[in-house]
C-alpha cells in the first residue's frame, strides 16, 4: 500500500470523454432554457415599450371615452377589484378550512386521494367549463342574474385549488412537535391549530391567497357570461350589478373595437400584467424572506 | 348555548376521577364543532367538481337525449348553428382545430420544458437556478388573454412578413403561444418530480464515479419517469382547455387543417365566442353545453391519468 500508483488518480481517456459529454449536454439543456425564457421577453419588451407610452394616471383614473376608442380604464380596474375581493372573501376561509382538514384531519386513504383527485380537477377543467358551470347555476339556478355575486362565485370555485394547496404545504411544513408538545399540555385539536399551526403558517398562507388574487384577476372566459360586460356606464354599487373587468376589456379592445387608438388595447395589457406581475413578485419575495427566517 | 349548561351540569354531577378526563366543557364542543365546517370544508372541492358535472350537463342533457346524432355529431365538420332552416352541429372540424393547436404546442413545450426543468434542478447552482425558478414561476403567471393579445398584435404581423402568408391568425401562430403559455408550468411541475428523487441515488452514483450528466441520464430521469409523464399529462390538459388565448389567434374559422398556415376554431373558444348570442334554453345553447360536458370529461381523464401515473411511482 505503501507505494500506491500514482496513474490511478489519473484522469483516463474515459474520463475525459465522460467530461466532455457533460459539458456538451450541460450547454443544450442551458441553451433550452435560455429559448424558452427568450422570447417571452422579448415580447414582454415589445408591450412595455409599445404600452408605456399610453399609462398615466389619468389612463388609469378615467373612464374610457368616444365610444371606448380613447380615454382610460378606470372603471375596468375598480370592477377587477370588486370581483377579486368579493371572490376571495368567498373562497379563502373555505380554502384554508379544506386544507386544514387535509392536513390536519384527514388520514390516508381512498377518501383524501379522492378531495385531492377533486382539487386537481377543479384546477384543470377549462376556464369555459367553469364559465358553463357559472351560467348554469349562479346566473340561472340560484337566479343571482348577470353579477358580480355569480362572477366571483365562478372565480372563487376556480381558484380556491390555489389557496387550499399553498396552506396545505404550509401547514405541513410547522413541525409535527410543535403539536405533539401543545396536545400534551391538554390542549383540544382546534385550540392547538388555532394557538400553534396557524400562528406558525400565517406567512405561507398569505402567499397562497396572494398568488389567487394574481390568478383571479386575469381570469377572463369565466366571468365573460356571469357578471363582466364590454361596457356600462355605471360604476357598481353593490354585488348584485354588473361590471367591465380589465382582462374583459383587453379582449374587447383588443378585438372588438374598430378604430381604437393603438395604445389603448397595449396600455390595458400593461396594467393587467403588472397588476398580475407585481402580486406574484411579492407572493415570491414573502416566501423568500419567510424561508430565510424560519427557526426550526 | 344548551350545550354549554348541559356540559356544565355532566361536570358537576360527574365523579372527581373521571371529571379529569371527561372535559365536555365549551372548548371539547367548540372542537367538534370545527372538526364539522373544517370536514365540510374539506369536502367542498369534491362537491363543486359533482356541481360543475351536474350543472353543465342540466343545461346540455337536453340536446343528447331528444335531438343528438352521434355519428353526425362526432364525425361531421359542419358547423352552422345560426342557420334557422337546418342548423348543423358537427363538430369533427372544432376538436381537429383544438387538436392540431394543442399537439403543435406540445411540439414546443414539451422538449424545451423537459430541458429547461433539467437544467434548472440538476445543473444550475445557487442564484443562477433561484433567478430561473423565479422566473419560470413569473411567466407561467401571465394571464390567458394577454397571450391571446400577443398573439393577435404581435406574432400575426410577424409571421405574415416571414412566411409571406395573408392572415397570420393560424394553427402555427396558436401553438406558438400556447407551447409558450405551457412551457413554464410543465417546466415546474417536471422540476418538482426530478427533485422528488431523493438525493442519496445522485450521491450513490456520483460516489461510483459517474459524471453529472450520468447521473441525470441512468439514474435521476429513470426515477422521475412517472412524474415527468404526469407533468407532461397535465400539460396537454391545460393546452387542451385554454380558452382565451386560442380564441384570439387561431382565426376562429371552422376548418380541417391542412397546413401549420391554415386558420382553424377550437371547441373553447366557440363556446366562448358563441354563448353570448345564444338563446337561453334553445337548441344552439343546449349544444354548446354538450361540447362543455364533452371537455369536462376529456379533462378529467387526463388529469385522472395524470394522478394514477404519478401515483403510480410512489407505490412502485
Amino acid at each position: 500500500m505503501a507505494t500506491a500508483n500514482p496513474t490511478m488518480f489519473q484522469a483516463s481517456d474515459l474520463n475525459h470523454h465522460n467530461e466532455r459529454v457533460q459539458r456538451r449536454y450541460r450547454l443544450l439543456f442551458g441553451l433550452m432554457t435560455l429559448l424558452l425564457i427568450t422570447p417571452v421577453m422579448l415580447i414582454l419588451g415589445t408591450l412595455v415599450v409599445k404600452g408605456g407610452g399610453a399609462i398615466s394616471w389619468e389612463f388609469l383614473l378615467t373612464a374610457p371615452t368616444d365610444g371606448m376608442r380613447t380615454g382610460g380604464v378606470f372603471p375596468a380596474l375598480l370592477g377587477t377589484i370588486w370581483l377579486v375581493t368579493v371572490a376571495l372573501i368567498l373562497s379563502v376561509p373555505i380554502g384554508i378550512f379544506a386544507a386544514i382538514y387535509l392536513s390536519e384531519y384527514a388520514g390516508d386513504n381512498w377518501f383524501t386521494r379522492t378531495i385531492n383527485l377533486a382539487i386537481i380537477n377543479l384546477a384543470g377543467v377549462p376556464s369555459i367549463v367553469h364559465a358553463l358551470f357559472g351560467l348554469g347555476a349562479f346566473v340561472l339556478f340560484f337566479e343571482f342574474g348577470t353579477s358580480i355575486l355569480a362572477a366571483s362565485l365562478t372565480l372563487a370555485v376556480m381558484t380556491m385549488p390555489v389557496v387550499i394547496v399553498a396552506t396545505r404545504e404550509s401547514l405541513q411544513a410547522v413541525p409535527q412537535a410543535f403539536r405533539e408538545a401543545c396536545w400534551n399540555m391538554g390542549a383540544t385539536r382546534w385550540q392547538t391549530i388555532r394557538r400553534v399551526v396557524l400562528p406558525n403558517s400565517l406567512t405561507g398562507i398569505l402567499t397562497g391567497v396572494i398568488l389567487e388574487v394574481s390568478r383571479t384577476a386575469g381570469e377572463t372566459a369565466p366571468i365573460m357570461f356571469t357578471g363582466a360586460v364590454f361596457f356600462t356606464p355605471f360604476l357598481p354599487q353593490s354585488v348584485f350589478d354588473q361590471t367591465m373587468a380589465l382582462s374583459l376589456h383587453l379582449f374587447v379592445a383588443a378585438t372588438q373595437v374598430p378604430g381604437i387608438a393603438e395604445e389603448v388595447p397595449f396600455g390595458v395589457a400593461l396594467v393587467l400584467i403588472g397588476l398580475v406581475l407585481t402580486m406574484n413578485s411579492v407572493s415570491i419575495a414573502f416566501r423568500m424572506w419567510l424561508r430565510g427566517k424560519k427557526k426550526w | 348555548m344548551g350545550t354549554t349548561t348541559q356540559a356544565l351540569s355532566t361536570r358537576a354531577t360527574d365523579a372527581r376521577a373521571a371529571e379529569d378526563f371527561d372535559r365536555r366543557d365549551l372548548d371539547w364542543y367548540i372542537d367538534k364543532l370545527i372538526a364539522v365546517i373544517v370536514f365540510v370544508c374539506g369536502i367542498s372541492a369534491v362537491l363543486f367538481v359533482l356541481g360543475i358535472f351536474f350543472f353543465v350537463t342540466k343545461e346540455g342533457i337536453g340536446f343528447v337525449f331528444e335531438k343528438m346524432d352521434f355519428r353526425e355529431f362526432f364525425l361531421t365538420p359542419y358547423w352552422s348553428p345560426s342557420d334557422a332552416e337546418d342548423p348543423e352541429y358537427g363538430i369533427l372540424a372544432l376538436m381537429a382545430g383544438t387538436a392540431s393547436v394543442t399537439g403543435l404546442a406540445m411540439l414546443v413545450a414539451v422538449p424545451f420544458s423537459l430541458g429547461a426543468a433539467i437544467f434548472i434542478a440538476e445543473f444550475a447552482t445557487g442564484k443562477t437556478r433561484e433567478a430561473l425558478k423565479v422566473l419560470v414561476e413569473l411567466l407561467a403567471a401571465i394571464p390567458s388573454v394577454v397571450w391571446g393579445f400577443i398573439g393577435l398584435v404581435i406574432m400575426n404581423p410577424l409571421l405574415i412578413k416571414w412566411f409571406d402568408i395573408p392572415v397570420g391568425l393560424c394553427v402555427l401562430n396558436a401553438g406558438v403561444i400556447l407551447g409558450l403559455m405551457a412551457a413554464p408550468i410543465m417546466t415546474s411541475i417536471a422540476e418538482d418530480a426530478l427533485k422528488a428523487v431523493p438525493d442519496r441515488y445522485r450521491e450513490a452514483a456520483e460516489a461510483m464515479g459517474a459524471t453529472r450528466w450520468q447521473v441525470i441520464y441512468k439514474v435521476v430521469l429513470p426515477a422521475a419517469k412517472n412524474g415527468l409523464l404526469g407533468g407532461v399529462l397535465l400539460g396537454v390538459g391545460r393546452g387542451f382547455g385554454e380558452t382565451m388565448a386560442v380564441l384570439m389567434a387561431t382565426g376562429h374559422a371552422v376548418n380541417i387543417p391542412g397546413s401549420i398556415f391554415d386558420s382553424v376554431r377550437a371547441l373553447t373558444a366557440t363556446i366562448a365566442a358563441e354563448l353570448g348570442e345564444a338563446v337561453v334554453g334553445g337548441e344552439h345553447y343546449q349544444v354548446l353545453f354538450t361540447i362543455g360536458i364533452f371537455l369536462f370529461l376529456i379533462t378529467f381523464i387526463i388529469n385522472l391519468s395524470a394522478d394514477l401515473i404519478v401515483r403510480g411511482i410512489r407505490k412502485g
